[in-house]
């Protein structure tokens, strides 16, 4: 099984904060992997450096065959990564279509009626087809997180990266969405998923990576890795031998 | 379409209706309103907030001058002129001032314009510091007559106000538009959603330095006259016209038409007031920006659902074409 993703020593710092302190690690290509640790332990960061917002201090990101640690995040978009935001990035003064539209035509490359098609797909898979017309900025928080996905999405991505999407959501909100995620993952798309509420993680994910200040501190089977001291003592604040 | 159409008409039928001093002003109008559009396309849009456009004001106005009195061009084809070498122009101060962000970005474009300024003050056979007339010939190959010259720069502020809201329009209509108004919404998205940033404003500032330049072009041909204090004037072509934009509703089409027509009407009442016209204007500002930050158009649409240039796309119920 070859990777898509490829993270080797990654490396990054402002100053005396590390957010990336050598972590390594693959994804294959199809995988569902989640991504767990405590506030400011560097997962935001990772996708960063993942997309290109950041740029590495050393160590390189590989996908799909190609080193892309010295890439723009448009270029990378192009090759087939797309992520979500934590905190929902709409394009407020466009309609929630254009902002499908944005990401049909300059990440994707499609044209006229394809883009269009396309964007409406997108948005009747996250549910926001009724909405197509409105005005982001006048969207509800779990619209907007909707909308985050399918943003993502219409830029027809290889790898998708979530960034808690399911934060802040109700239990049924939170049911529909794994929903959506599982079949997303289902139509073959890569999917890497950053989450604190750990049963939709759980749901989703076939590898759990665990990182903390920077460095990836566990990585395996999801269940093994929840009931791993490590992971308790970072969760929980129990001492691992307690 | 049709209202806008038939307004028009009566509007190029003006000469034959409108005195001498009102075409001026109209003539005037149409050249404000062409800036306003294109600084809002540029700091409204791309987000470069530039106070140093009036460089490629006072580059065309001047090229309109060199190029008649030297190059034996006819006007027209001088301004066109100096408008693509704006644009030429313009390509090298990108790569310089958009190493720099925010106020940062706007003081190096005042500066840049500032040099502008400076070295066409040296170039003595343009007059040097105080400036020169256009020469009688070249004024007469526009038209014989006076009213005939004023007629035809008038069509010409016309036309060109005319054709900067169409390509406007036609631009922000496009995908390109659409990655811009991404981009003017959230840079961040935008890149993640593969927009070359960078490249998309690149062309936005050369585009709207090569119209500027040519509007510039147009606004020294009505005066006759230029001088490096008015042609590089920071008050004249760019504070009223951030003044227009920012009442009207900035990242907006409707914005700048509407402020025009706010600064305009302000002008022509308070005229005789001398100084106090601009604090009266200050004042203005500073309650829109209080009470209507978004502009009065914003103002307007946060009531209506509305839009006079239908720019969104939107999804119909029984195709997913692209329609008002």
């Amino acid at each position: 099984m070859s990777a898509l993703l490829s993270i080797n020593d990654l490396q990054k710092s402002f100053g005396a904060v590390t957010v990336a302190d050598a972590s390594s690690f693959d994804v294959a290509q199809g995988e569902a992997v989640g991504i767990l640790g405590p506030n400011g332990a560097g997962k935001t960061s990772l996708f960063n450096l993942i997309t290109g917002a950041l740029r590495a201090d050393s160590g390189t990101v590989r996908f799909d065959g190609r080193d892309i640690t010295k890439l723009p995040a448009a270029a990378r978009c192009k090759m087939g990564v797309a992520r979500s935001f934590q905190i929902p990035q709409p394009f407020t003064g466009m309609t929630v279509f254009e902002n499908a539209l944005v990401g049909a035509t300059q990440g994707a490359g499609l044209r006229g009626r394809e883009a269009e098609d396309h964007a409406l797909a997108v948005l009747t898979e996250t549910g926001l087809s009724d909405k197509a017309n409105m005005r982001a900025g006048s969207l509800s928080l779990l619209e907007r997180k909707r909308l985050e996905l399918a943003r993502a999405l219409s830029a027809k991505p290889k790898l998708l990266l979530l960034d808690e999407i399911a934060g802040g959501l109700t239990d049924a909100e939170c049911g529909a969405l794994i929903d959506t995620i599982k079949r997303i993952h289902a139509n073959g798309t890569t999917i890497i998923w950053i989450e604190h509420v750990v049963h939709a993680l759980m749901a989703v994910a076939e590898r759990l990576i665990v990182i903390d200040f920077g460095r990836k501190v566990a990585e395996g089977d999801p269940k093994a890795i929840m009931e791993s001291a490590e992971v308790k003592e970072i969760y929980l604040g129990i001492a691992a031998d307690a | 379409m049709v209202i806008a159409a038939l307004g028009l008409l009566v509007l190029a039928a003006a000469p034959w209706w409108a005195g001498r001093a009102d075409l001026r002003l109209l003539g005037e109008i149409y050249l404000y309103l062409s800036l306003a559009m294109l600084w809002n396309l540029m700091a409204g849009y791309a987000g470069l907030v530039s106070v140093g456009q009036q460089a490629y004001v006072g580059f065309g106005g001047y090229l309109l001058f060199a190029l008649t009195m030297f190059g034996g061009l006819h006007p027209i084809a001088a301004i066109l002129a100096g408008g693509i070498l704006a644009g030429f122009l313009s390509v090298p101060i990108a790569a310089l001032i958009f190493r720099l962000k925010g106020a940062y970005f706007a003081i190096g474009t005042w500066v840049m314009a500032e040099v502008f300024r400076l070295s066409f003050a040296q170039a003595s056979s343009l007059g040097g510091g105080s400036g020169s007339s256009l020469p009688v010939d070249v004024v007469r190959s526009l038209a014989d007559s006076r009213s005939g010259r004023e007629a035809l720069s008038y069509w010409l502020a016309l036309g060109a106000a005319v054709i900067v809201i169409a390509c406007v329009y036609l631009y922000l209509r496009s995908n390109r538009g659409l990655a811009l108004t991404a981009i003017r919404d959230s840079e961040v998205a935008a890149a993640g959603l593969g927009i070359n940033i960078w490249r998309t404003k690149l062309e936005v500032y050369v585009v709207t330095s090569a119209f500027t330049a040519i509007i510039g072009g147009l606004i020294f041909l009505q005066k006759l006259r230029i001088s490096p204090d008015a042609a590089f004037s920071v008050n004249d072509w760019t504070a009223f016209v951030i003044f227009i934009v920012v009442i009207g509703g900035i990242g907006t089409l409707e914005g700048p038409i509407i402020g025009t027509i706010l600064f305009f009407v302000l002008r022509e009442t308070l005229a005789d007031l001398g100084t106090t016209y601009l604090i009266v204007l200050g004042l203005v500002a500073i309650i829109i920006m209080l009470k209507a930050p978004k502009g009065v158009w914003g103002l307007i649409r946060s009531r209506f659902d509305l839009e006079l240039f239908p720019l969104s796309y939107r999804v119909r119920t029984h195709d997913a074409d692209k329609g008002a």
